[in-house]
């Protein structure tokens, strides 16, 4: 296995160790351990059914993982398996975003509310937060759509909305659970240049994704996932370029017909 | 007796019948929001139990209830029956429309997606915020044409409380209708009535019209 050596100084802000999940007897997580550096880019990708987004949901506590270890900035979230008290997830939920493959939106919320509700209920400075909420929304390209309802915007719009909604309550890292595969294929662009232009600016990212192209610009390093368990991980030109596991090579295969 | 007496004396009993139907609601709308949620407790016991007696209130008639409520202290523990019939009528209709409100509510919390609750765990919302703020509007708006209709039912199920002789619109008919053996109170009423759920449609749909500014 091939691991990242660049990033090896700084300590990770995210770390996971022997993550283990199954539902019933279909194991879909098995022994993975990974490390998330700051101002890292890390992809996920593989085949559906590999665990990818189990991945993702157990490390934003939407699932519960059996075993193995989560840490977020050297703390223990999930210690072989078991979970921190609720009080102190909630102070772990504050550390991450999750931007969702279906966006999520609350639909009854209007643009802005949906991005600044949350950093408010928090108990934050409401003219602050509708200020740094008015900035996202104007990064993420949505001037003027402050008061639009997520049904009057197109998909690539919602999707926008959705990363500035997790933007606004500062993260220290963002998830993304295959952005743009509910996207028409002509709207993943806007989507994919917001998150390529968050990587610019150093913000860090797991992504998982079936866009490769993306996948290989962006990253500082990507993770082949296949029946649970990594099976290739390293630099995007290696892993995607040059791929050294036969499985690796044959979803790429795959994947480029 | 002319139209016109027939027709007045019966108002007299449109207030006790708009009161059956106003406290009906006030009672039953919130009441039926907590069977809804101890239906859908996690609770096995809590839940079966709430569900039992919810299919008690649907399976059986409301006349039905209404009587054992009304007579049922006096028979089972020789209680006086109570002078105002106002206070069993409203009991009767308030727990048997609970019982409809709540699979209403139940239906209309578990068609919302679960995607918007993990969107709210993930932003910090606590519990009571994620029900409030997000999901409790977006159920109003989905349950809306199903409350009507309901709505509209009470309208006319008011008139099932001659059964305890409350003096209602429709029982005071019914005497006029019994002392003059005439149809004609019974064609009153039923423009009363029809008048009467004229005003709930039209205030229902200006209610599910400002509702519509989202999808």
């Amino acid at each position: 296995m091939d691991t990242n050596k660049t990033q090896a100084n700084s300590r990770a802000i995210l770390e996971i160790r022997a993550l283990q999940k199954s539902f019933g007897t279909n194991d879909v997580l098995r022994d993975i351990s990974m490390d998330v550096e700051p101002g890292n880019v890390i992809s996920i990708i593989g085949p559906s059914g590999s665990g990818k987004s189990t991945l993702l949901r157990c490390v934003t506590f939407l699932e519960t993982a059996d075993d193995g270890d989560i840490l977020y900035d050297g703390q223990y979230a999930v210690r072989g398996g078991v979970y921190a008290s609720k009080a102190e997830l909630n102070a772990f939920r504050r550390r991450f975003g999750l931007v969702f493959q279906n966006f999520n939106l609350f639909p009854h919320y209007s643009v802005m509310r949906n991005v600044s509700e949350p950093a408010i209920l928090h108990g934050e400075n409401r003219d602050q937060v509708m200020e740094r909420s008015m900035s996202l929304l104007r990064k993420m390209g949505l001037e003027g759509k402050e008061n639009a309802y997520p049904c009057q915007l197109s998909g690539g719009q919602q999707q926008r909305v959705a990363i500035a909604r997790a933007l606004a309550l500062r993260p220290e890292i963002l998830f993304f659970d295959e952005p743009t595969s509910a996207l028409d294929p002509e709207l993943t662009g806007e989507v994919l240049k917001v998150i390529r232009q968050l990587a610019e600016e150093k913000m860090t990212m797991v992504v998982v994704t079936h866009e490769m192209p993306f996948a290989r610009a962006v990253s500082n390093r990507v993770i082949f996932m296949d029946g649970g368990v990594i099976v290739e991980q390293g630099d995007p030109e290696i892993v995607l370029g040059a791929p050294q596991q036969e499985r690796t090579r044959q979803f790429l295969r795959n994947y480029q017909r | 007796m002319t139209l016109m007496t027939i027709i007045l004396k019966m108002s007299e009993g449109l207030g006790r019948t708009c009161a059956i139907f106003a406290l009906t609601l006030l009672f039953s709308l919130p009441l039926g929001m907590i069977v809804a949620l101890l239906r859908m407790s996690k609770n096995r016991i809590v839940s079966s139990v709430t569900r039992f007696f919810i299919t008690v209130l649907r399976g059986t008639p409301l006349m039905l209830q209404l009587l054992a409520v009304t007579y049922g202290p006096y028979y089972l523990f020789g209680m006086g029956v109570s002078r105002n019939k106002l206070i069993p009528v409203v009991i009767a209709f308030a727990v048997n429309y609970a019982a409809y409100f709540a699979e209403i509510y139940r239906g209309g919390i578990e068609s919302i997606p679960v995607g918007q609750y993990e969107a709210a765990t993930v932003l910090g919302y606590t519990r009571v915020q994620t029900f409030m703020r997000v999901i409790l509007p977006q159920v109003v708006k989905r349950i809306m044409p199903s409350v009507t209709n309901e709505i509209v039912t009470l309208v006319k199920d008011t008139s099932i409380a001659f059964t305890v002789s409350y003096q209602e619109m429709f029982t005071i008919g019914k005497q006029i209708a019994n002392s003059q053996t005439s149809f004609v109170p019974f064609v009153v009423a039923g423009v009363f009535y029809y008048v009467l759920n004229f005003v709930v449609d039209r205030v229902m749909g200006r209610v599910e019209k400002r509702l519509d500014y989202y999808q």
